[in-house]
């Protein structure tokens, strides 16, 4: 597979990762990646700041942190590794979403399973009168 | 049919049909996509390896066997300056990305070498926080919680020092034979590599470290 058969780029898919041509320019690329680098630094420097902070109702901030770490993922996702949900990038982005489902059920169905047994067991103390 | 007429063909349908070959229409996708697609399947399987560790990370957290958790040994200032090296030669990987696609051999290489500086100050900044935990006795031995610790974290680390020489790999490939389509597209595919693994990252800073700190 040559690359003649490359077709006019901006009529086929998108490569991960990769901008469209017509959008493309230094200027605007760069400005792209700095405006990703500063949003990232802000929603980076919100989670350490909110950590300490007291600002958030303290058993809420676990439930903040997480918030703003999906934003992030999505601002990388965006800004550095250009996914969007035109038709150029379906594929990708539907690639992406199945692992977004496996990466839920491993980590959501292992937390929920193992809290489970942890409820059902007994005390630690007591397994331990028993083994005597 | 020649190549170059079959390449027109493939544009007249998609812009006739509306149809991008997203959905299934147009022919075969150049080398370009579908050797970025087949790295991004990898990279996106490489994720679902990691929500193991996650998992195992999240379940074992608890469990320090009467010995030190996260509140006594994590410091965020190591960990903030972790943070800021690795975003910022993620930028810096996005400027080589440029760099190249613009063919410009001598900013490639400035940026490439920003992107290997700054990761190589997180491994060291890294190793660092692991070599002070081993030296006080909170080695991975030490409970569930610490192996599951550095299994996770170490991984992560394993990904961004093996990126490091890929890179340095590209850098000579460059040198070597120039912006090539096959290079080009070994490019894209360790930039990549670079961006994922800073949103592990940022899933490793706020689930291990923050909630680890949170009062």
């Amino acid at each position: 597979m040559s690359e003649t058969h490359d077709a006019p780029r901006g009529e086929l898919d998108l490569a991960p990762g990769e901008e469209r041509p017509d959008a493309h320019g230094l200027a605007q690329g760069v400005r792209g990646y700095l405006v990703g680098l500063a949003l990232a630094a802000g929603l980076t420097a919100a989670s350490f700041y909110f950590c300490f902070s007291g600002l958030i109702y303290g058993p809420a901030v676990p439930a903040a942190l997480v918030a703003l770490a999906v934003a992030q993922m999505g601002v990388h996702l965006v800004f550095f590794l250009h996914l969007t949900t035109g038709p150029d990038n379906t594929n990708n982005a539907l690639a992406l979403a199945f692992g977004v489902l496996i990466v839920t059920l491993v980590i959501g169905g292992s937390l929920w399973i193992m809290a489970n047994l942890n409820h059902n067991m007994l005390p630690m103390a007591q397994i331990m009168q028993m083994q005597r | 049919m020649t190549a170059a007429h079959a390449a027109d063909a493939t544009a007249e349908i998609s812009l006739e049909g509306g149809q991008a070959t997203g959905r299934g229409a147009g022919g075969p996708a150049p080398v370009r996509v579908y050797v970025g697609y087949g790295f991004w399947i990898f990279i996106l399987s490489d994720m679902v390896m990691f929500s193991a560790f996650f998992a195992a990370y999240a379940v074992l957290e608890g469990a320090t066997a009467g010995g030190p958790g996260g509140r006594q040994l994590f410091d965020l200032t190591n960990v903030a300056w972790e943070t800021a090296c690795l975003l910022l030669s993620s930028f810096a990987c996005g400027l080589a990305s440029l760099a190249a696609a613009s063919r410009n051999a001598l900013w490639f290489h400035v940026a490439m070498a920003a992107t290997f500086v700054l990761g190589a100050v997180f491994v060291g900044l890294e190793l660092k926080e692991f070599a002070g935990l081993a030296a006080a006795g909170d080695g991975p031995q030490r409970s569930a919680f610490l192996s599951a610790f550095f299994t996770l974290v170490g991984c992560h680390g394993l990904h961004v020092t093996a990126g490091l020489l890929w890179l340095l790999t590209m850098m000579a490939q460059v040198l070597a034979k120039g912006f090539r389509a096959d290079i080009l597209r070994r490019i894209l595919c360790f930039t990549l590599f670079w961006h994922a693994l800073d949103i592990i990252w940022v899933a490793i800073f706020t689930v291990v470290y923050l909630m680890g700190k949170t009062p």
